[in-house]
């Protein structure tokens, strides 16, 4: 979505699926994405969209019945130092680099990223040492540095706390600076403020949108909240039972979203200027259970403007890599 | 007429240290809690984890027994009684009048049980006879929505929404004067969500439910809720009717909320602001008002002096020493 601009990380028709004992699990299809530094993309969508198996599988972290049947995730397209991330064995040392080294991962929820027999400094030197090794002094002052600027007051008495001992908005800035540990170029954040208070939220993301400009890193925001959306992403991937039904830049997606589900989403939000007892837009039903997958255009039967006879038979093209659309035949009709 | 009223209500969890478990301290969960609730109307308690809204929920409902203060409650037109030093055996007769609906759809709907079972069993175990169970049963399952095919079902056939609806039934099934509803729709997906909300509106309009809506988020508190009542650190620091505490809170906390939640618009970043340090410990208030190492708006006295709950405007009532001070909290 930026002329002239290479992306740092480019996905590009990416199928993942889970075998399980009643059957094989379509997760993802055809899903293509491209990071760029100094960009946000917002990733945004239901349980069971697909919004988190697309960053296990970028990282190659799949649960173990999880396997990419299709489509590459390349790491720097088009430079000699080009690395096709899917062709990589998933436990091999070049992935390892890749992984904490070059794409930072930030979770839901910290404690899952720490460990509680460790301090936070132990863990943190960790870090910095598996990627680049200045010695276990210059560690922890790097250790000490990077609690600073996440915003954790008095960083050189916090670095020998263990992890429980924090709150939950302290941790999650811990976790921010394990992420950052190994200076990446890119990060993937899955949920990050999900767990949080929403005055703790304001601080995360305002902390996040900080080190990401000032260090120009490419920012995979995963999301269900349009709310974070609005605030946070450049570009927008909107995702629905495995696929991107929409990829638009911010402003677009929230001036006029093309894809119905889009637009039924953006209703559904409460809104904070809302009359006394004013009810809200529904999507009617729920979201598909992932092994019941509707035939043709995943979200036709919850679709008011389903066309009989296409929407449940035939499934509309993906959004062209790169490019801002929708995967509905409603806006292919139209472009036609 | 009030069917709730409670004043200063109070539960302290003793912290205790050592092999004698002597008491060191006390962790205040509710620390004065007064506010009322009309028939019909639905009161919002809104506040950050810790700030005791689910404490005093669970007081009321007597799951937890206050360390003071009173729970007026009034079963029906012509009684009052006060629940707060009531023993387990008093409060059996009352317990039909105030149900809950829980927050998390998976876990407070029992999976052996069919749906039909579980919404009758409020009946059941009141002594409804069994042909007017039934009866009540059809009814409640359209009332939410359900078909009735659901009632030989098991919980686990239906998603997350249909399950909050099945718990909204069961906690219908007995007409009660009063409902707590404890995060109802915060487990569920936005697309879900607004449908929960919508049926929860419905059923306000329908029936003319008085409810405690037990809520940290601000917009669904907006749609649903007459009033609100804005917690930290387990007191009550700002009550207004939903439309004047939105448009002009009177309460620097209340103010950092509302400015805290990100708005869908990307046009109103700037809008969103957070405020700085973190949310006080239960166990170890500052002194003055609770809020002070974190308020814009700081004075000496609030860092000293712990400003009450008081009337500044007819049914506004804010716990700030500058709360008339209105230029204060424009932008």
């Amino acid at each position: 979505m930026v002329d002239g601009q290479k992306p740092i990380v480019s996905v590009r028709d990416l199928a993942v699926a889970f075998h399980q004992h009643t059957g094989t699990v379509r997760a993802l299809e055809a899903v293509s994405l491209d990071l760029y530094p100094g960009r946000v993309l917002g990733v945004v969508g239901e349980s069971g969209c697909g919004k988190s198996v697309t960053a296990r599988a970028m990282l190659r972290i799949l649960d173990r019945n999880g396997s990419i049947t299709a489509g590459r995730v390349t790491l720097d397209p088009g430079t000699a130092g080009e690395q096709d991330v899917t062709a990589l064995p998933p436990e091999g040392n070049a992935i390892r680099a890749i992984r904490g080294g070059r794409i930072g991962l930030i979770f839901q929820e910290p404690m899952a990223a720490l460990s509680m027999q460790y301090t936070v400094g132990n863990q943190m030197m960790e870090a910095i040492r598996a990627h680049r090794d200045p010695g276990k002094q210059a560690a922890r002052e790097r250790a000490i540095a990077l609690l600073h600027e996440v915003g954790i007051p008095r960083p050189e008495t916090r670095i020998d706390a263990y992890p429980f001992q924090l709150s939950g908005g302290l941790r999650q800035r811990v976790g921010i600076a394990l992420a950052l540990a190994a200076e990446p170029d890119v990060l993937i954040a899955d949920e990050p403020t999900t767990a949080l208070d929403v005055t703790t939220q304001a601080q995360i993301l305002a902390l996040l949108r900080r080190l990401q400009r000032d260090k120009q890193i490419a920012l995979m925001l995963i999301t269900h909240d349009m709310g974070v959306i609005a605030q946070m992403a450049d570009d927008v991937a909107v995702m629905y039972l495995g696929r991107i039904i929409e990829y638009a830049p911010v402003r677009e997606l929230f001036r006029a979203p093309k894809h119905p589900y889009t637009r039924a989403l953006l209703r559904s939000v409460p809104d904070l200027d809302a009359k006394p007892r004013q009810r809200l837009a529904t999507i009617g039903g729920a979201v598909p259970q992932p092994n019941a997958r509707p035939s043709g255009c995943p979200f036709h039967p919850r679709c008011p403007e389903v066309i009989p006879g296409r929407c449940d038979t035939m499934v509309p093209a993906p959004v062209p890599p790169g490019q801002q659309g929708a995967s509905c035949f409603l806006v292919e009709d139209a472009a036609a | 007429m009030n069917v709730l009223e409670v004043r200063g209500l109070t539960k302290h969890y003793p912290i205790v240290a050592g092999l004698m478990r002597r008491e060191v301290g006390c962790v205040r969960a509710a620390d004065g809690v007064s506010f009322s609730i009309e028939r019909g109307e639905t009161l919002a308690l809104v506040g950050e984890s810790g700030c005791g809204k689910t404490t005093v929920a669970r007081c009321i409902l007597r799951a937890l027994r206050p360390t003071s203060g009173e729970i007026r409650f009034s079963p029906d037109d012509d009684h009052t009684v006060d629940l707060a030093p009531l023993s387990r055996r008093a409060l059996r007769p009352l317990r039909r009048h105030i149900q809950l609906i829980f927050q998390d759809p998976y876990a407070s709907l029992n999976p052996r049980m069919m749906v039909g079972d579980i919404i009758a069993e409020p009946l059941l175990v009141n002594g409804v006879p069994g042909p007017e169970r039934d009866a009540r049963v059809r009814e409640l399952l359209d009332l939410v929505g359900l078909p009735l095919v659901a009632r030989s079902r098991f919980p686990h056939a239906f998603s997350g929404g249909q399950r909050q609806r099945i718990g909204i039934a069961r906690a219908l099934a007995l007409n009660p004067r009063l409902i707590v509803a404890d995060e109802p729709v915060s487990a569920l997906d936005v697309s879900v969500q607004a449908q929960i909300i919508n049926l929860l509106l419905d059923l306000q309009d329908r029936l003319g439910l008085s409810m405690l809506f037990v809520a940290h988020d601000l917009g669904v508190v907006r749609h649903v809720s007459d009033r609100v009542a804005v917690m930290y650190v387990g007191r009550v620091v700002e009550v207004a009717t939903t439309t004047v505490l939105y448009a002009t809170p009177r309460h620097p906390y209340t103010r950092a909320l509302l400015a805290a939640v990100p708005k869908a618009d990307p046009d109103a970043r700037d809008a969103v602001t957070a405020p700085r340090g973190e949310v006080a410990d239960p166990a170890n208030p500052p002194p003055g008002c609770a809020f002070h190492p974190r308020c814009p708006f700081v004075i000496d006295r609030c860092r000293v002096d712990r400003p009450e709950l008081v009337e500044i405007a007819p049914g506004h009532l804010s716990a700030c020493f500058r709360a008339s001070e209105t230029a204060l909290f424009m932008e």
